[in-house]
């Protein structure tokens, strides 16, 4: 069987071989819809919202409007603590646009605790000033919150997890 | 409902490559027509077309299977293209096998199709796209990410050491010295891949498969339609199983350790091709070899065990310890996979797919599995951490 195909150099690509550029200038607005609204209100006012299902009688984090196991509608919101556990995390040394950094940020899962059935959370990052060689997964972690005049009612309202000492 | 048997009869590649000259459309032609001329056929004779291309993000045309239709041979026919992220390559072929095993049409090109170079100033840029819009963009995430975090959860949850997932690196790159589309075919050993640059703890360089442009084609026949057109079942491989299945969004409410939904898809296409053991020795007996996706190391190993193939945390030793070489007890990705032959993600994955064909048909050249092969799986994954596709195809002349 005949493999065709005709490869180009970066210098061929950008330099040499015609293209026609485009650059879309596009914007959105998400509207946050009824259960995440609830939980950026939330963390505006330094709580974290989760939701539980009268169905499973789980308590997830995010909450959500309805159970997607059980599809019956989640009605009640639960405050949760803002402290959690590292289900899993990484030293990233590779930004967002690939560029790369000298001192890594570290991604983690957090499981928020009160969260029930199995453990559910969501994405943040963790304090970069916590030693490297102390950092597992199962750390006991507690959100540091932006101070309450600089909250937009965003994920970053919170501006990391850090240690929790025992 | 009766299901009529479906047979692959031909494939046809692209080189994978960083950048190509040519453009999607003339990619997917180059794949489309080689299959069809392998076949022995012409677009006169085919009935309807499929396309597999992954999101629209990484051309920046809009409905891109429109675009494609030519290339993929598709012009006034029933043309469609199914989308399930990473996951497509596989699942194009399953929409070729419904479509023919339904009584719907009896010969069907499907190609499979990505260009990931038109994007700058990397296709990160789209990537990211893939991330919650709401509570996880603003964090500034980068698609490894999400690969390091799940293969830290894999690593610790089954104490894996990252020699025995590094040893798919060594494997797969080199068994792609012997495939013709491949882009980085290499011989490492085991301390190249571990020294390799860090980017995501645990994720280094030499983990990850490249981004790539390429096209892989099918043609597909109906039994009735292989007769009358008097192809040698030599050239068949028969599709007896496939399976889908789709997980929530929501992966950091999942324990990332084990991705459930390919056990799930893999159940599903071991049921429907009448294996009911679905235990790691009898599905390895039954089965000849495999073609996990493997977009990272850890990720083919991670498959093999949703897969039913090894058990939780046991695919990393096999691999170690030669189990899965292309001469091996059970070889496993035999084509050099996405981490060799390189990730063009629907066309990556489609590529799996005609490497099992192609090892059931005798034609993998150098690649061949040096013992007798008489049932393949292939298998894709994709979006966030929450699709498995999975095909499994026996050779033309196997009961």
């Amino acid at each position: 069987m005949k493999v065709r195909g005709t490869k180009l150099s970066h210098d061929e690509y950008m330099n040499q071989v015609i293209s026609v550029d485009h650059h879309p200038e596009i914007e959105y607005a998400w509207a946050t819809g009824i259960a995440i609204s609830k939980f950026l209100e939330g963390l505006k006012q330094g709580k974290i919202y989760g939701a539980k299902c009268n169905d499973c009688n789980r308590i997830v984090c995010p909450p959500r409007i309805f159970c997607e196991e059980c599809f019956s509608p989640m009605v009640e919101y639960v405050e949760l603590p803002d402290t959690g556990v590292v289900n899993t995390f990484s030293l990233a040394y590779i930004r967002t646009d690939a560029s790369r950094r000298e001192k890594p940020e570290i991604p983690a899962v957090i499981d928020i605790d009160g969260t029930t059935l199995t453990p559910s959370g969501f994405l943040h990052l963790l304090d970069e000033n916590i030693p490297h060689d102390q950092i597992k997964v199962g750390m006991k972690v507690k959100a540091v919150w932006r101070p309450e005049a600089e909250r937009t009612g965003s994920i970053t309202d919170i501006m990391y997890f850090t240690k929790l000492e025992d | 409902m009766k299901k009529r048997k479906v047979g692959i009869v031909s494939v046809g590649l692209t080189k994978f490559m960083r950048r190509a000259k040519e453009t999607p459309k003339e990619l997917a032609y180059y794949a489309a027509k080689t299959a069809l001329d392998e076949a022995g056929i012409t677009r006169k004779d085919v009935d309807a077309a499929i396309i597999g291309s992954a999101p629209d993000a990484f051309d920046g045309v809009h409905q891109k299977h429109e675009y494609l239709t030519d290339g993929a041979g598709g012009v006034n026919l029933p043309t469609m293209r199914g989308y399930v992220g990473g996951g497509t390559g596989v699942f194009s072929p399953i929409q070729g096998w419904y479509s023919i095993a339904s009584g719907m049409h009896d010969v069907v090109l499907v190609t499979t199709e990505e260009k990931m170079s038109s994007v700058l100033p990397s296709a990160q840029a789209a990537f990211n796209t893939i991330f919650d819009n709401m509570i996880e963009r603003p964090l500034g995430p980068n698609l490894v990410w999400i690969f390091a975090l799940e293969m830290r959860r894999y690593m610790e949850t089954y104490g894996i050491p990252k020699e025995h997932i590094a040893a798919v690196s060594v494997k797969n790159k080199g068994n792609a010295l012997d495939h013709p589309s491949a882009m980085l075919g290499q011989k490492l050993t085991i301390e190249d891949v571990l020294n390799s640059e860090v980017l995501a703890e645990p994720v280094h360089l030499l983990d990850i498969s490249p981004v790539a442009d390429g096209a892989v084609s099918f043609v597909m026949m109906s039994e009735e339609k292989i007769k009358e057109f008097g192809i040698s079942l030599d050239d068949v491989a028969w599709v007896e199983g496939v399976g889908w299945n789709v997980d929530t969004t929501m992966w950091t409410n999942r324990d990332l350790c084990y991705p459930k939904y390919v056990e799930k898809a893999a159940k599903q296409a071991y049921t429907m091709a009448g294996q009911k053991d679905h235990s790691p020795e009898a599905l390895r007996k039954w089965l000849s070899f495999a073609e996990p996706y493997d977009p990272f190391n850890y990720k083919e190993l991670h498959h093999l065990e949703g897969l039913q193939l090894f058990e939780k945390g046991k695919a990393p030793l096999a691999a170690y310890e030669g189990v899965t070489a292309r001469d091996g007890d059970f070889p496993v990705t035999p084509s050099g996979g996405l981490l060799g032959v390189g990730n063009p993600i629907a066309a990556a994955a489609g590529m799996k797919v005609a490497e099992v064909y192609l090892q059931l048909t005798g034609k993998a050249e150098k690649r061949q599995i040096p013992k007798d092969v008489t049932r393949g799986l292939a298998q894709a994954w994709g979006d966030l951490m929450q699709v498995g596709t999975v095909i499994i195809l026996k050779g033309g002349r196997v009961n």
